[in-house]
């Protein structure tokens, strides 16, 4: 009977070391908050084919995710941070890795107005007018990247503007295991 | 300087803490009254320390004094007066110092008012406050310091969020803090009666006065955050639960099921050591919620700007503060002895089956605020649980607990005869009956629900008035002696009458305004109308606006009922260029039958706009039945025997003059 | 122009918290609608706090609402419409927590809880009903009791 007594104090230890846990892996930065795991990890990336930004261009369409290891990152002319991770961007393209863009709800003259001021380190756009492929990519902020293997399957993702750690932590990492 | 004075007057209230916290308690374990009676100085001067610094604060914002960073941080020169003012608690460091005022201010008023209390219980009392108090001192000092200073001074402050400048944030926080705060004193007087070894009835009435008075304010408080919610946020929404709005109430909950059980101590010297974990746990629960909300570890609209480092320092408190008080409850309760023995049916049994609902109540609120995280750092991913897992698993909780109130309050101690009970609530009854058919033969068979929740409420607010209408023999004798006997019962007796009524009001608003809500979405020209709820409102367009630090647009609806004008609606979209914010003012116009709720929407082609029109019946009887419920409390705190020796409400007032 | 400069910069910098529900969004058919509405009461609003994209007034939420009428309109059932969302989405979307493994605490607690408690009280009725029903005194028992009694009067 003495032992129910001591239950409290045993539920709060309990309680406690999983705040403490938490908070460090907050603060470490291993766990975040509001970051949303992607339900499409490991499963193939949507069907979709976009049209270019303006006309007479390629376009992007699911068809050419295969074959090789590629990023792909939504992004929009009015997105402050699409513009503050863009250079990390043109540094991953010129260093080979292959990035795909999908462009979100966006005018065409701003579109390319972005990438005239920032440059493109896209080797393919798709313009996503009505928002309907990023939702079928389960995107909820921008940007976010994505990272697909050769056999067009999505492998990790990353929501927000790209930033340095991220870069040599996971994707660099990543990029380089799936492309053995 | 003031705002140096400030921090000075803050760094002395810690010293001044701690020393209350420790020399009385050793003045308690030697007996040496001069020792103990620091206590009660102690307390005093701290409480004055802390205002000082408060007003420190304060005076800070309302000068618009830039180099002080929270202000630069908070505030601005165009921001009107009252928002400068109350804008003091709109952000964490200042909120984090209404908190320790607050604590102060519960400890003087024990200090000030508790002489009917034994010294060495007084003084354990105090220093137990003092010592949480020193604790949140330093939290405030090492890592929420709001008289840290700029250099060089800004000109012109951030300003302060737009959806906060609004008289709810005048009201809200402190009556708030003076609630799930308050529950310290009832903690302090726990922890001090584990420290004596004894608890017995005297400690029940004692302690029974600051446990209510923080219910009356934390229920005044949560009801005034839900109206607030509803009226600024733009779509009639009251009740979200948010994981900041379930941390406020939870507290509330344990600290009902505290109230409630205190009575068993005190008529019965039975549940003592439940008593005494009941105390325990509902400051805990305020803790934890402080934890939870200024750690960052949840997110919420409420959330304050955190960072980790803050977080651990409130773990470690809440740990410090809980852990030690359920250590020594671990230690010293089991030798607490029982007392009173009373049969399952009895009104312990019914107090016993009320504690048993209501605290199953707030571990489910717990489990569900919680569990998100728990999962996520034990690596089980991300789950949400929103609105209706809560109202799934809560509210079939409190059903039976409704039904229980009435009958509860009419059984005898130690043994009842539930049967007669019954009987004599006949008339409850039939009124819930009554009205679940009337209700079906009105709105039809689909209102099944909202039909049963009426009658519970019918039953909650008929069973009030029976069991006050038996106490002084109405109808069963002349009048004037009911009416004698009336003037006789003691103030506790109609408090409670009042409160458990009270609940039967906010049941039938929750049930009306959620069951019977009107909603009209549509585009408007000008002179088009649209109708709900008896009224008729005619759209007369929309004109640019200008106020004192926002710019925006108003929509008016004249709104007429069998054609006679009734009122202009004017909703509004505003802008705060100063933060760059905007927000949604609705326009409401409240009856008692319920409230015409106009949003303004988008414009579309054509002079037309996107409006919203609502109709939600009886929606102001929730804040009433709430407000209500306080009342109630608020009268049975002027119960004469409660005044034996014991403190008076000076607490509340104190406060809301302070501002 | 400064009229149409307040509306424009009111309008583009609201927040989430706004009814949401636009006119040009209602579906013609009522019951549809019905439908449609309740689905969106379930399913959370990613990009603002704790709201559902019934209430929200996010771009996101919008999307999603109307991408609700769609599947509805063309035929999907209540549950088809979720599982396209949550195959997006993942299961954080949804307001109501599902039941699985990972749940299994969740809904089962509160009954686990509220089982705890009574049963907690039945063993304290239990052990109290011990001490009442403590046996009279016998009469040899009695006697002793009346002799210690005396010798301990003052």
């Amino acid at each position: 009977m003495r032992r129910a007594f001591l239950t409290p104090i045993l539920f709060l230890a309990g309680l406690g070391t999983v705040f403490g846990l938490y908070l460090w892996q907050i603060g470490s930065g291993e766990k975040n908050i509001s970051d949303l795991p992607s339900a499409l990890i490991d499963k193939p990336a949507p069907e979709f084919n976009l049209p270019p930004i303006l006309e007479g261009g390629a376009g992007f369409s699911s068809a050419m995710l295969k074959g090789r290891v590629s990023l792909v990152n939504i992004w929009a002319s009015w997105c402050p941070p699409c513009r503050v991770e863009h250079p990390l961007l043109m540094r991953l393209a010129r260093e080979g890795v292959t990035i795909y863009g999908i462009n979100y709800k966006d005018k065409p003259e701003e579109a390319l107005g972005f990438l005239k001021d920032l440059g493109n380190p896209f080797r393919a756009i798709g313009a996503d007018r009505t928002g309907r492929t990023a939702i079928d990519w389960g995107v909820y902020g921008y940007p976010e990247t994505f990272v697909v293997d050769k056999a067009g399957r999505i492998r990790y993702r990353h929501v927000g503007p790209l930033r340095g750690e991220d870069l040599t932590e996971k994707i660099l990492p990543l990029l380089k295991r799936l492309r053995q | 300087m003031i705002a140096e004075a400030g921090q000075f007057a803050l760094i002395l209230a810690f010293v001044i803490a701690l020393v209350q916290g420790t020399i009385p308690l050793a003045g308690a374990a030697k007996n040496n009254s001069r020792l103990m009676a620091l206590a009660g100085t102690s307390a005093a001067v701290q409480f004055l320390c802390v205002l000082a610094s408060f007003g420190c604060l304060m005076h800070a914002f309302i000068v618009s004094d830039f180099s002080v960073s929270n202000v630069a941080q908070n505030s601005h020169t165009l921001k009107p007066m009252l928002y400068k003012i109350s804008g003091v608690w709109g952000n964490h460091e200042g909120s984090m110092l209404l908190w320790v005022t607050i604590l102060a201010l519960f400890g003087m008023a024990v200090a000030a008012f508790g002489n009917n209390l034994p010294d060495s219980l007084r003084a354990r009392v105090l220093a137990i406050q003092g010592l949480i108090g020193a604790a949140f001192i330093a939290f405030i000092l090492f890592t929420s310091n709001p008289f840290l200073r700029l250099d060089p001074a800004p000109l012109q402050g951030n300003g302060l969020n737009p959806i906060l400048q609004d008289p709810g944030l005048a009201f809200h926080p402190p009556f708030l803090y003076l609630g799930y705060v308050g529950f310290s004193m009832a903690f302090s007087f726990a922890v001090a009666a584990l420290i004596e070894g004894r608890v017995d009835p005297a400690w029940a009435r004692w302690v029974r006065p600051w446990t209510l008075a923080a219910w009356c304010a934390l229920t005044a408080g949560i009801a005034l955050g839900s109206w607030w919610a509803y009226y600024e946020l733009g779509w009639g929404g009251w009740w979200f639960w948010d994981p900041v709005e379930n941390a406020s109430f939870i507290p509330w909950l344990v600290g009902t099921a505290l109230l409630h059980s205190a009575i068993v101590v005190e008529k019965r010297d039975a549940l003592k050591s439940w008593t005494i974990l009941l105390a325990i746990l509902a400051f805990s629960m305020s803790l934890l919620g402080t934890f939870l909300v200024r750690s960052g570890v949840l997110t919420s609209v409420h959330a304050f700007a955190t960072d980790p480092e803050r977080g651990v320092f409130i773990l470690a408190l809440f740990l410090a503060v809980t852990g030690g008080a359920l250590t020594l409850y671990a230690i010293r309760a089991p030798s607490l002895k029982g007392g009173g023995l009373f049969a399952p049916i009895s009104r312990e049994g019914a107090l016993v089956l009320n504690n048993l609902l209501l605290t199953t109540g707030a571990a489910v609120v717990l489990l569900g605020t919680l569990y998100p995280l728990i999962l996520d750092a034990v690596g089980g991913g991300k789950v949400s649980v929103g609105a209706p897992f809560f109202n799934a698993t809560f509210v079939p909780l409190m059903v039976p607990a409704l039904l229980a109130c009435t009958v509860g309050a009419m059984l005898s101690w130690k043994r009842a005869d539930l049967a007669g009970v019954l009987g004599r609530l006949k008339a409850a009854a039939l009124a819930a009956l009554f009205v679940v058919l009337l209700i079906v033969w009105r709105k039809g068979t689909g209102d099944v629900l909202a039909a049963l929740a009426l009658g519970v409420a019918a039953w909650l607010i008929v069973g009030s008035a029976v069991e006050i209408a038996e106490r002084i023999a109405l109808f069963r004798g002349p009048l004037t002696q009911s009416l004698s006997r009336a003037a006789g019962l003691p103030r506790a007796a109609w408090g409670m009458a009042v409160a458990h009524g009270a609940l039967g009001i906010l049941v039938i608003g929750i049930t009306a305004s959620s069951a019977w809500r009107v909603e009209m979405i549509q585009l408007m020209k000008p002179g088009e109308t649209v109708s709900a709820g008896g009224y008729t409102l005619t759209f007369s367009g929309a004109v640019p606006i200008k106020g004192p630090n926002y710019e925006g647009i108003q929509g008016q609806f004249t709104v007429t009922r069998d054609g006679n004008e009734v009122t202009v609606l004017r909703p509004e979209k505003r802008r705060y260029p100063a933060e760059g914010d905007s927000t949604t003012e609705a326009g409401i116009l409240t009856t008692i039958g319920g409230d015409l709720y106009a949003v303004l929407g988008d414009p579309s082609e054509n002079e037309a706009w996107s409006t919203r029109i609502y109709f939600n019946p009886l929606v102001a009887w929730i804040w009433a039945g709430a407000l209500f419920m306080a009342l109630g409390g608020m009268i049975s705190l002027t119960d004469r025997r409660l005044r034996v020796g014991a403190p008076k409400r000076a607490s509340k007032h104190a406060v809301a003059s302070a501002e | 122009m400064t009229r149409a400069a307040i509306l424009l910069s009111v309008l583009l910098f609201l927040p989430c918290p706004l009814a949401a529900v636009e006119p040009g969004e209602i579906l013609k058919d009522p019951v549809l609608e019905e439908r449609a509405r309740t689905i969106s009461k379930e399913l959370r609003c990613l990009v603002c706090q704790n709201q559902s994209i019934d209430d929200s007034d996010a771009d996101l939420a919008r999307d999603l609402r109307v991408l609700v009428r769609e599947r509805l309109t063309a035929g999907d059932s209540d549950d088809q419409v979720i599982s396209y969302i949550v195959s997006r989405y993942g299961d954080f979307v949804l307001l109501r927590p599902p039941v699985n493994k990972s749940t299994a605490i969740l809904w089962g607690g509160p009954a686990l809880i509220l089982l705890a408690g009574a049963l907690g009280l039945v063993l304290y009725f239990r052990r109290r009903r011990g001490i009442e029903t403590a046996k009279p005194l016998s009469r040899e028992e009695e006697a002793r009791l009346a002799e210690i009694r005396k010798g301990d009067a003052p």
